[in-house]
Parts: C-alpha cells; structure tokens; sequence
C-alpha cells in the first residue's frame, strides 16, 4: 500500500515531528485517543476513531472542535472602521450592530487573496479579526504595514493569549449554556454571524460546518478546563477531518486548496462576499474591475463511483477545469466537489473527471451540498 | 489487534493469505487501515490481469486519503473480492477478513518468501519514530 498525494494529505503528515507547534489541548487530545498528524506545521487531532462517525454526531447532536491554531487579532483604535473599509474586499460599513460578523477576503493589490477572514464589529474603536492558522503570521504583517500609511494611531494586536474551541451542531448551544451557564442571557439573542463579549469568554454564532453553533474565545490558561467540561456535558471531540467534510458539504472554502494569492476572490466563489457596489476604493477592487473572471467555482457530485479529490482535471464542454477540494460526502454517501471551470459551464452539465486512468462522470450542481443535518443538492 | 500469524506480510502493507487451492488472497494490514480511517472505495484490478510483485494493482481510498495496493509477488488475478463494492467499511472492521484480490502465484516459493508477523511488525514500529 502506499498513498497518493492528494486533497487533504497534502496538509497531512503522518510521521510525528518534534518540532510542531502544539495548541493548550495537545495533551487532552491524546488522552482522549486522538490520532494526530502534522497539519500545516501544528501536532493536530485529524480524528479520535472514524471520522465519518465524527462527521453525523455534529450535523445530527453536537461535538466539539480545537481551532486554537486560528489566531485572534484585535484592531483598535480611532479610524478602525475606515481602515477595514480599505483593507477588505468586503464592505465594513455593513456591520451597524455590536457584535455583528462579517466573513471577507483580504486582497493583494493584484486582486490575489492573501487570506480569508471574520470580523466583528465591537465598538467605533475595536473589530476583532479572527484569521487562519497558516496565514495568521503574513496577515498580521500586511495589516500593520497598512495600518502604518493609512491609520498610524491603530494598534493590531495577535491575541496569542486566547484559545478557540467550536462546538458544533443542532445541541451546540443548549451543550454550552450548560457548561456556562454565566453567558446564557448575553448569547441566547445572538442571531447567526453576531458574537457577545462576556468577560473572559468571547461567544460568537459562527462556524466552519454547516450547522448552528458557537465559536468559543477564551484565555489559553482556561480552554483544558472548558474542554474537558463540555465532554462531561456529552460534547465528544471532532477531528480535523471531519471539519474538513463538514465544511465541504457546506460549501465553504478552504484557503489554500480553494483559492489562494494566485487566484482572485471572483473566480473562487466568493463574489457573494466582494462588495463592487458602491464608490467605496478597496485593496485589489481596480483589478477586479479591470479583468472580470474567465472561470468559476461550482460545485460537483461524482455520478460514477469512486472519490473526487483535489487537483483531479475536468473536462467541460467549455474548456478544462480543475477539483481544488474533493472527498465523500458522508451525508450524501457520495463523492463531492468544488471545482474551479470556465465560466459558461452550468449548473446541470454534466462533466467528465479524470481519475486515474479513468474519466468519470459528474455533474454540476449549485452548492451547499448539506446543511443544518440534510442533504440539500439535488441531482 | 495483533497480526495473525498464519499470514504473510510486505512492506507496504498488504498481507497475503494461502488458500487450500494454491491461490493467495491479499488484503491490507490492521496498521494500514489505522493510518487511511474510514474506507469509502475500493476500486480492484481486473480478472484475468497478470501482475508484476509490487505492481500497483487496486486502490483503496478512505475518506482523507487514496492508497495504492501492489501485488505481493508476480501471478494472475483470479477473483476480486466485489462485496467490498457496497461495503468498503469492511476493511476497517476486520482488515484480516476483509480480502480485496486473489492471486494465482506463478512460483509459491515467492510467496514462502515474504515477511512472517514478526518481521512485519519490526516494519511497523520502525514507522513510528
């Protein structure tokens, strides 16, 4: 048996490694029997037995996530709003209420996505950003290198002294009002996309899933004890791979595989989160403007058998295009896909995808596939 | 699970098992089917095709990850095991049941050759540091 480099592996090392950066759950998770891999440089659980089984306990009960290798950053001062306004592809001036999230990508002046992003309006003078692990470090860099020419007074500030833990599914919030129940009266009016600052615990109604939940920010020195008491509360913990289906089913991107700083937002399936429609000027909006996109990210689900995986080719009736995520779809118990094709490739086509020494059939759906614990594509 | 000692090994995984008519039946071992998780296809070689040893001959894929299959020694496919079509879970359930192929072994004394549990399992724990 040997493995082919492909979808996730490529993130994936099975070997153990000294060197990895380790979050505050690195000792629970192997007390829990978690099987961790090297995962983009951090000692991470990729799941605590079948991944599958981890996949339907978020979208039928609830479970619980490490993503204490995301990195919080805090952007405060006078003039934050218009720095945001300049900085993201998305429009800040759409956040009015306390609390209030918005999900953007950040852009090079060549329209190439550096990283995408939540922020969190808090106040005129405080938007928490929170960002992905493997970019946190060049992020960081490029928003106080823009802070320096167009908001000097700004202080950015990687929050290195919180944790995050996602609980996930249908029960999440009932599961962490029961573990904290201190916080209830200030998150149990939170609408989809809005966060509460309840002292020590940052509770925001966002996730990576597909499902209602919470994003938990908390001090590092407190996560274990949170942790080990939402298991006790039936909250039992889930991989890095089944995040990685869940989040396919629910068709949101993953930075890296499906866009990254050679590709623009447009051509990425993040249109729905660049905001062109107004005069407001953003970092990468002339280049936008001047080269409208050639290509588009659909969705695919794989007629024939077998599993469709990243960097897989597809061949249209418009030219070829290429899988950036593939994997099986434990709700549809078949095998998913997006995939970046020419731009008049339709939702219905059907598609060919060469696996191996085979060309497979597909066929081009509108994504989500699965959300809220149901298949919601239909074939 | 141990590896049953009545079976012979490679080392890339495959365990190889003789049958009373000659043929052998190759699945993949406890330690591989731990490192790919949950099994969702198994996409096996044609019968009748004749194999090199170590030629790529089936594919399993879980859900994280694709693996090749090779063929332990030289020989001709004789069956292929197609309930794991429906049910590739099998393999995760007990990997020492769940036979992918059959091989008729051009010479038994290749298959008399390969690695016995003990030495397979000195192939696993010098994976793990």
């Amino acid at each position: 048996m040997g493995a082919r480099p492909c979808g996730l592996a490529l993130f994936y090392s099975l070997k153990a490694d000294m060197t990895l950066k380790t979050t505050p759950l690195n000792a629970a998770h192997r007390a829990m029997g978690a099987k961790m891999v090297d995962f983009g440089g951090w000692d991470m659980p990729v799941n605590y037995g079948s991944q599958i089984d981890e996949h339907h306990q978020v979208r039928n009960d609830c479970g619980m996530f490490d993503v204490c290798h995301m990195r919080v950053v805090d952007a405060k001062g006078d003039g934050v709003r218009a720095f945001l306004r300049h900085l993201l592809a998305n429009n800040a001036d759409k956040l009015t209420t306390p609390g209030k999230a918005l999900y953007s990508a950040m852009l090079r002046p060549d329209g190439g996505v550096i990283d995408d992003l939540i922020i969190y309006f808090m106040n005129e003078r405080w938007f928490r950003i929170v960002v992905n692990a493997g970019t946190a470090d060049k992020d960081i860099a490029w928003m106080k290198e823009q802070a320096a020419v167009h908001a000097p007074g700004l202080t950015i500030t990687s929050r290195d002294d919180l944790a995050m833990v996602a609980v996930q599914g249908p029960n999440a919030r009932a599961k962490v009002w029961q573990v904290l129940p201190q916080t209830k009266a200030a998150t149990e009016g939170l609408v989809n996309f809005q966060a509460a600052d309840c002292g020590d615990y940052f509770i925001a109604r966002t996730g990576y899933t597909g499902e209602d939940g919470f994003e938990v920010m908390l001090p590092k020195e407190k996560v274990e004890e949170f942790w080990y008491a939402l298991n006790r509360a039936g909250v039992p913990p889930i991989g890095l791979g089944a995040r990685d289906t869940l989040r396919l089913e629910a068709g949101m991107n993953l930075y890296g595989q499906d866009m990254d700083e050679s590709v623009d937002p447009l051509e990425s399936g993040l249109g729905w989160t660049v905001d062109l429609k107004n005069e407001r000027d953003f970092i990468g909006k002339a280049t936008l403007l001047a080269n409208p996109p050639t290509r588009k990210l659909v969705g695919l689900v794989l007629l024939d058998r077998g599993v469709l995986r990243g960097h897989q080719k597809v061949h249209t009736a418009h030219g070829d295009g290429e899988i950036t995520s593939g994997s099986f779809s434990p709700t549809l118990n078949q095998s998913i896909a997006l995939a970046r094709v020419p731009k008049d490739v339709q939702v219905g086509d059907q598609v060919q995808v060469a696996i191996r020494d085979k060309m497979l059939a597909a066929k081009v759906v509108k994504y989500p596939f699965a959300r809220n614990g149901k298949a919601v594509v239909s074939l | 699970m141990s590896n049953p000692s009545n079976l012979k090994y490679t080392a890339s995984h495959e365990w190889v098992r003789t049958e009373a008519d000659g043929t052998i039946s190759i699945g993949i071992t406890q330690h591989a089917q731990e490192l790919l998780g949950d099994m969702v296809f198994v996409e096996n070689p044609a019968v009748g095709r004749k194999l090199k040893a170590k030629e790529e001959c089936a594919v399993v894929e879980s859900v994280k990850a694709a693996a090749d299959v090779y063929a332990p020694v030289n020989g001709e496919v004789t069956a292929v095991n197609s309930e794991l079509d429906s049910a590739p879970e099998a393999i995760n359930a007990d990997p020492y049941a769940a036979w992918i192929f059959r091989m008729k072994p051009d010479n038994a004394a290749d298959v008399a050759a390969l690695m016995d549990a003990t030495a397979y399992q000195a192939v696993v724990d010098s994976e793990a540091h």
